[in-house]
């Protein structure tokens, strides 16, 4: 554990993702160290999204490197898990709550193999985590917006990783899910995982998160949330449209970083 | 009914007729329900149409009609067209379903040209391609279904082996990518599999109408089940009832296309599983509606009397039925309703003809009150 803070969980080095001419992503750079949680904030159309696919090798970039605890990342894909946006599958797919999440061990288990006992224990105690142990035979086309994000955190628990991807998972849910989802981040970084989350909100990056990145094209800045939280990178990355926010960001960011 | 069924099995058309399509409904209708769950419905609509120029060029380069031939020649080139789909989206502007429009015309039009070629050649064994535009059941040979069903079974034991691939792939792809597992090898896997399942059925079914079968049963089999084990099965069932029924009908009557026929009968059966499917079905959810309207209206009623008995502070204060049916203006049906409550012990009429709670209907509003359903 204590080699793990010292090394870094992710490392992402000048990566560029175009599409067609315009440059989506340009020349990024991202140092994660382990066990913290880190926040991908920008506006829309920063790239968030893109960075995650392009990282996770599911979108191809035209340059840049991704090591995931020193290694490429295709040798360390069974440290990873994914969560993606829920609005990204159809949920009136034709499946329960319990075969969602067992999707989750669908890499450990390889090609060919069904999940056996196991597996369908681990994905009981993941919906139990989540606060969905009721829903398990639930067809997934009557969960609210915020079911379908723990049936997704949950997918995401059983690959047992140590680096998290999730992608807005705060997007739309109730209080309930929101504070589910805080309680699992902080289980999660209390276990000695990584979590990289794209996040929307502003008002909420100091309360919930370690670290930030801050992302418009270009990497604008990243580090603690307090350094990053500045007047003139926030209006770097979002312009003079947030002159709100960022006071109100910066002084939440101050006093609850003066709290930690 | 007897001397049918004795035909079904000593008559070689009729059984070669009704095994051909049982096969063809069951394979389409497998893996229709991955093209459907997929959103790729039309796709199975341009790889049938784009079949028959490799259908009419197979003819010309071997000279041959054996299905085996004729059948590689169609799977080749509507494995072509989606080739030809899928790099126009990924290198125009042209969206898919502009591209897809665009190759079906195409390949279709080149095949039709390449049709009447062929009937003006001079060849003796010319007679019979044309069949392939709304199929033939009854041109089956034993040879074309020992074909079929071994095509078949490989694409169905594929689809077993690799059931929890599919799945994933169908729900969540770019997930299945995060865990590794090539996306294209199964995009490649699954697109093969329904081309060889449509070009099994040309013969049959006509490649104007194949991609019915596609789309037909896995709509019918998604109305009845949440499961999609289920819902394949009962679309290779659909399909194959549809198949059967509709190449027996056209094989017994002279100058009914089987195609039209075998589409009908899916059709048919789409129609019922829309009506009458539980949960999903129209019907179903009328009657749904009905009893949600139905409890809706008892608590409007139960709760108009429970606002007027806390405002006279009394309860045993009867209420005329004209306050009540002011005051639902919009519920209608107050009469019956209250017939209703008072059956069920919830209200009770004065002898003055006036209406109350009841205690036990009191409680009950109460109930409500503390839910928030009723608002003063």
């Amino acid at each position: 554990m204590e080699n793990q803070n010292r090394t870094l969980a992710i490392e992402v080095e000048d990566l560029t993702v175009a599409y067609r001419e315009k440059p989506v992503l340009w020349d990024v750079d991202l140092h994660v160290p382990a066990g913290i949680l880190q926040a991908i904030i920008g506006p829309n159309g920063a790239g968030k999204t893109t960075l995650i696919k392009a990282i996770l090798g599911l979108i191809k970039p035209s340059a840049g490197r991704v090591l995931i605890y020193g290694k490429p990342y295709n040798q360390q894909r069974h440290l990873v898990a994914y969560v993606p946006q829920r609005g990204s599958v159809d949920w009136d797919f034709p499946t329960n709550v319990l075969d969602v999440v067992l999707m989750g061990r669908y890499g450990r288990l390889g090609w060919f193999r069904r999940p056996g006992k196991e597996d369908y224990q681990k994905a009981e105690e993941a919906l139990v985590k989540v606060g969905m142990a009721d829903f398990m035979r639930r067809q997934i086309s009557q969960l609210s917006g915020g079911q379908q994000q723990r049936v997704f955190l949950a997918r995401a628990l059983v690959q047992e990783a140590l680096v998290y991807f999730m992608d807005e998972p705060f997007q739309g849910v109730d209080a309930t899910t929101e504070k589910a989802i805080i309680s699992l981040l902080k289980e999660l970084r209390a276990a000695g995982k990584t979590v990289l989350v794209v996040h929307h909100d502003l008002q909420t990056v100091a309360e919930y998160f370690d670290w930030a990145l801050l992302l418009n094209v270009r990497r604008i800045a990243s580090g603690a949330v307090s350094e990053v939280f500045t007047d003139q990178n926030l209006r770097l990355a979002y312009g003079g449209k947030v002159g709100f926010l960022t006071y109100h960001g910066h002084q939440k960011a101050t006093a609850s970083s003066e709290r930690l | 009914m007897w001397e049918f069924l004795q035909n079904l099995f000593l008559d070689y058309t009729l059984r070669t007729v009704t095994l051909g399509s049982a096969v063809l409904g069951i394979v389409s209708g497998a893996l229709g329900s991955f093209a459907v769950l997929r959103k790729q419905s039309l796709l199975g609509d341009a790889i049938s149409h784009a079949a028959l120029p490799g259908i009419a060029l197979a003819f010309l380069i071997t000279g041959s009609k054996t299905s085996l031939i004729l059948i590689t020649g169609a799977a080749i080139a509507g494995w072509l067209a989606t080739l030809f789909v899928i790099s126009i989206t990924r290198t125009t502007r042209i969206k898919t379903d502009s591209a897809l429009g665009l190759i079906l015309s195409v390949f279709f039009g080149s095949g039709l040209v390449l049709l009447t070629f062929i009937q003006r050649q001079p060849y003796a064994t010319k007679a019979g391609l044309e069949k392939f535009l709304f199929g033939q059941a009854a041109a089956l040979l034993q040879s074309d279904l020992i074909t079929m069903s071994v095509l078949s079974t490989i694409i169905i034991f594929l689809v077993f082996v690799f059931w929890k691939e599919f799945k994933i792939f169908s729900f969540d792809p770019d997930f299945t990518a995060s865990l590794g597992f090539s996306v294209h090898v199964l995009d490649i896997l699954i697109t093969s599999l329904l081309v060889i399942a449509i070009v099994i059925g040309l013969q049959t079914v006509g490649v104007v109408l194949m991609s019915a079968m596609v789309v037909a049963p896995a709509a019918a089999a998604r109305q009845w089940s949440d499961r999609l084990g289920v819902m394949v099965i009962l679309s290779s069932l659909f399909g194959a009832m549809a198949g059967v029924g509709g190449a027996i009908i056209s094989s017994l009557t002279p100058r009914l296309p089987t195609g039209p026929t075998i589409v009908l009968g899916i059709s048919a059966i789409v129609f019922f599983s829309i009506l009458l499917a539980p949960n999903r079905g129209l019907v179903w959810r009328w009657v749904a509606e009905q009893k949600n309207r139905h409890q809706l209206q008892l608590e409007a009623v139960l709760s108009d009397l429970y606002i007027l008995a806390r405002q006279h502070q009394d309860l045993e204060h009867g209420h005329p039925i004209e306050v009540l049916r002011t005051m639902s203006i919009g519920h209608g049906g107050v009469d019956r309703t209250l017939k209703e409550l008072k059956s069920m012990g919830w209200v009770d009429r004065k002898s003055d003809g006036n209406w109350i709670l009841t205690p036990r209907g009191w409680e009950q509003a109460r109930q409500m009150a503390e839910r928030g359903a009723i608002t003063e």
